[in-house]
């Protein structure tokens, strides 16, 4: 072998940066930087939950080139479910003890995920599985399930828009001088980031992982090392499914509310953020979220009305970058 | 002379030509034959989504291209119409540049929706298609100066279209002949030329290339087709036609707001008629419509009726309900896609006739 | 066939593979017998790399019977799914390659160690003789594969199949594209496997690799195997050669 010199395995970390320039470069036109930490921390945590619904799909697509457009259902389900947990908890969520209000908001969560597991599983098994590789029938496919649940979501819950009251201990700011944070947006936050840090070990560390990012890469060629792909599919679908059971419980305490078209809503946004990261990233993902997140609130913040434009309009400047996502996964 | 007015595309099947004349017969006569304003509505909702499903099929059944910003065109075209009406006046002047406008704007957009597809792949354009189309949907909403807002705008139409115009006293043949009964006449006609357009566009050697390049554009860029070229003018014709079924309802309603043209049903709707109807056939979007749109006015009170019967059964009520229209709508959908892949159309003519 | 007591491994009858509308594989007979490295020749487009992935289940056989150990595992009498298949103990170097670009040296190997679940786990003598095979392997292990050289992913791609004990190794064209050099490295590295007796199917247009490698030859031609013998045989035989490999009297590739 020559001497070339040894590859450095450099990670990229231009898109990451986007993310810093888009903070940074919002700070001049806002003005106040107590009104922009406000909002930064709103958009990060607003991205935090989109990437927990996203990431979901994005592996779902990576790894078996299944197109799920119906992913708003389980995202609704979830925003509903906790509609009901807390009816159930009311006192838990009513009280001020902190920890209380906890347990009521990790039940709803917990909830969200087993259900939406579930209606994952029995979607994977009796609409998705019979079309693989038939690009066109799963996309009508899983948007004729979509249309099914949101249908069904409204046989059981009603149709009307139906509130959700923010537990006591999560109202209300934290102050740091002069700028206001909500509490609630802190810990979605944090939740975000525990469920970052377990997909990224989970990914990165384990046999498992492994076989996922080998998966997204070359299919064939991890079956060909003896591994049943299928069955990691379906647990990824199952997972990818949960958790968006729990971004929707999130992002419905977010929003103070839910509607039915909650799914749809919130997937036009997904969609968004995957197309930027690149079908299949995880990386790509957060990345494309915390860039959503955080430009919805700066454009809602300074010009509300083309606030649904300036997702698209960064969508499409991306895509003119690169056209492939941020973070296109090789082999593809 | 059949043959040519069809541009060589027959039916190919006895029930489906019996089906086929059947509904043109049925349109054609419907003021005599079914009287009352319901059926006459009926009546022109089927004959713009015809016109419209089409239109969606020229993109989906034959170029391949799966894009759910359609709706938009179509309401580019109501608004085209009810924005010159409400602005300018109710004239044949003002229609007329109405639909020029929505056709300009059309062409303008579905250009740039057109070259973008070529640049990005087609999963992620049917992706960017859904976000654009919410977008466009918001911005209608937003701009209420313009465009009604959530309300929408009503308008009077030209004074030989209005219903208040009567030109016979007395009902002829059982129907009252008045401003409404020449509009209707008026979708169909046009809807009909514009069928009949397509039909020989769909023919030609134009649409052969098309479907080439659905089956595999790889290779027909091989041989020699820009493929570029094809795909985009597949858009602007597809983004044409659906305008122009925009312009017709708008006439037709007399109203036009962003549930009515843009809303995500009505291209979901479009999308279950196109797969029931039979993809990459004209004529799926005929017999499509046409059953769906009944099924859509009538199926519904049948719904109420059995709502009545189960009312206070709890799950039972809630599912019958005829609110819960798409419920239903969404499992025969999956079930067309499963179990009709080529539609109505493709079933009728693959079976075979009896013989030795 | 010579009517040898040595067991044929890997057996395939009369086998025909269609990919959508076409017919690749026109009744393929083939026999591998173990311990030996059986050499698969032929032209472009003689349909060797499709015999391989036949084998591998990754495209079915659609008449004809695979018997791999005497048990069916594709064909008419029964197909089984590519990771049943290598769940045998049969290791598949593709012609790409199949290294995952994203994941280091280190991830490769570690997937294709099927019975380790972290690095730790792994045959650690066993690793260590590949590293000797393949000094670049030790040197590049924390590295994404994708940045190795093209000679360097070729010999991930082989110790990645040996990684294991396997029973059959089939490898697609190691040499396609590499520098002279490089194959000489790899030819090396070959013959150390060889002495392990490990039985493979080696497909290749480089007939001087085939003969300082095979014992045994088949050499295919639109879809079917055309000669089958000694490699010795064939190597003496210039007539031949050229009969079959359109190699021209008195020269070697």
């Amino acid at each position: 072998m020559s001497g070339a010199a040894i590859p450095k395995a450099n990670f990229d970390f231009l898109p990451l940066a986007l993310v810093a320039l888009l903070a940074l470069g919002a700070m001049p036109l806002i003005g106040s930087s107590s009104t922009w930490i406000t909002l930064t921390v709103a958009g990060l945590a607003m991205g935090m939950i989109i990437f927990i619904i996203a990431s979901g799909l994005t592996l779902v697509f990576g790894l078996m080139d299944v197109l799920n457009f119906g992913h708003g259902v389980f995202i609704a389900l979830g925003a509903y479910l906790a509609t009901s947990v807390f009816a159930l908890m009311s006192d838990w969520t009513g009280s001020v003890d902190l920890w209380r209000n906890l347990v009521a908001v990790f039940a709803t969560m917990a909830v969200a995920m087993a259900l939406a597991a579930a209606v994952g599983w029995a979607f994977e098994r009796v609409l998705v599985r019979p079309v693989y590789g038939q690009h066109l029938k799963q996309i009508l496919i899983t948007m004729g399930g979509m249309i099914i649940g949101e249908e069904l979501i409204k046989v059981v819950w009603g149709a009307t828009p139906i509130a959700i009251e923010m537990p006591e201990a999560l109202r209300g700011v934290i102050t740091f001088g002069d700028s206001a944070v909500e509490k609630y947006r802190v810990f979605a936050t944090l939740v975000g980031g525990v469920v970052l840090a377990v997909m990224l070990f989970t990914l990165n560390r384990t046999k498992l992982g492994l076989l996922i990012r080998a998966g997204v890469q070359d299919r064939e060629m991890v079956e060909s090392l003896g591994y049943r792909i299928r069955r990691l599919f379906v647990g990824v679908f199952v997972a990818g499914s949960a958790l968006a059971g729990l971004g929707g419980a999130l992002w419905g305490v977010y929003q103070h509310g839910v509607l039915p078209q909650i799914g749809a809503h919130v997937n036009v946004l997904i969609f968004i953020v995957i197309i930027i990261g690149g079908l299949g990233s995880t990386t790509g993902c957060l990345v494309g979220a915390l860039l959503v997140g955080l430009m919805a609130n700066y454009t809602g913040f300074l010009a509300p009305k083309v606030a649904m434009f300036s997702n698209i309009g960064l969508m499409v400047a991306v895509l003119l970058w690169r056209p492939q996502g941020l973070y296109p996964v090789a082999n593809r | 002379m059949l043959n040519r007015l069809l541009s060589h595309d027959l039916p190919r099947n006895r029930w489906l030509a019996l089906l086929l004349v059947a509904i043109v017969l049925g349109l054609a006569l419907t003021p005599f034959l079914f009287p009352g304003t319901k059926a006459l509505n009926v009546a022109a909702k089927i004959i713009v989504f015809i016109v419209l499903v089409a239109s969606f099929d020229l993109l989906l059944g034959y170029t391949g291209i799966v894009s759910f910003a359609h709706t938009m065109f179509f309401g580019i075209g109501a608004y085209g119409v009810a924005i010159a009406c409400t602005r300018i006046g109710a004239t044949w002047g003002s229609v007329a540049l109405g639909i020029a406008a929505a056709l300009a704007i059309s062409l303008g957009l579905s250009l740039l929706i057109g070259l973008f597809s070529l640049r990005v792949k087609a999963i992620f354009f049917a992706m960017i298609t859904l976000a654009v189309a919410s977008a466009f949907l918001g911005l209608a909403s937003q701009l209420s100066d313009f465009t009604g807002g959530e309300d929408g705008l009503t308008f009077k139409v030209p004074e030989a279209l209005q219903p208040g115009t009567s030109y016979l006293d007395a009902p002829l043949l059982g129907a009252s002949i008045d401003g409404r009964f020449v509009s209707y006449y008026l979708l169909f006609a046009v809807a009909l030329l514009l069928v009949l357009a397509l039909l020989r566009i769909v023919n030609s050697p134009f649409g052969r290339v098309l479907q080439a390049i659905r089956e595999n554009d790889f290779r027909a860029e091989a041989i020699g087709y820009r493929t570029i070229v094809y795909r985009t003018l597949a858009s602007v014709l597809s983004a044409l036609f659906a305008t122009l079924a925009g312009c017709l309802l708008a006439l037709w309603l007399r109203y036009n707001g962003p549930d009515t043209t843009l809303s995500f049903e009505i291209m979901l709707d479009v999308l279950l008629i196109v797969v029931i109807g039979g993809m990459g056939t004209v004529y799926g979007a005929v017999v499509g419509s046409a059953l769906f749109v009944l099924a859509q006015s009538y199926l519904q009170d049948l719904m109420k009726l059995g709502a009545g019967v189960v009312d206070g059964v709890p799950v039972l009520a809630q599912l019958i309900s005829p609110d819960r229209w798409l419920l239903w709508l969404g499992i025969l959908f999956v079930l067309s896609v499963y179990h009709f892949p080529s539609g109505v159309v493709g079933r009728l003519r693959a079976m075979r006739k009896p013989g030795p | 066939m010579s009517p040898s007591p040595v067991m044929n491994l890997l057996a395939l009858d009369g086998v025909h593979t269609h990919i959508g509308a076409y017919h690749i594989l026109h009744g393929v007979d083939l026999v591998v017998p173990a311990g030996q490295v059986t050499m698969l020749l032929g032209r472009n487009g003689a349909g060797k790399t499709t015999t391989l992935r036949t084998i591998m289940g990754l495209w079915p056989a659609s008449k004809g019977s695979v018997r791999f150990e005497g048990h069916a595992v594709g064909g008419q009498n029964g197909q089984r799914t590519t990771p049943e298949i290598a769940q045998l103990g049969i290791a598949y170097v593709p012609e790409n390659m199949g290294i995952f670009s994203d994941l280091t040296v280190r991830e490769n190997l570690l997937l294709a160690a099927r019975k380790a679940r972290t690095v730790d786990q792994m045959d650690t003598t066993r690793l260590e003789w590949l590293f000797g095979l393949f000094p670049a392997l030790k040197k590049f292990w924390l590295y994404p594969a994708g940045k190795l050289s093209g000679g360097q992913k070729q010999m991930l791609a082989i110790a990645r199949a040996m990684v294991e004990e396997q029973r059959l190794l089939l490898i697609d064209e190691p040499s396609k594209g590499l520098a002279p050099a490089i194959v000489q490295n790899l030819i090396g590295a070959l013959r150390e496997l060889k002495r392990t007796q490990t039985t493979v199917l080696l497909v290749e247009q480089n007939f001087a690799m085939a003969k300082a490698l095979g014992d045994r030859v088949a050499v295919m031609d639109d879809g079917r195997v055309v000669h089958a013998g000694a490699m010795a045989e064939l190597a003496e035989d210039e007539a031949l050669q050229h009969k079959f490999l359109g190699l021209s009297l008195g020269a070697h590739q």
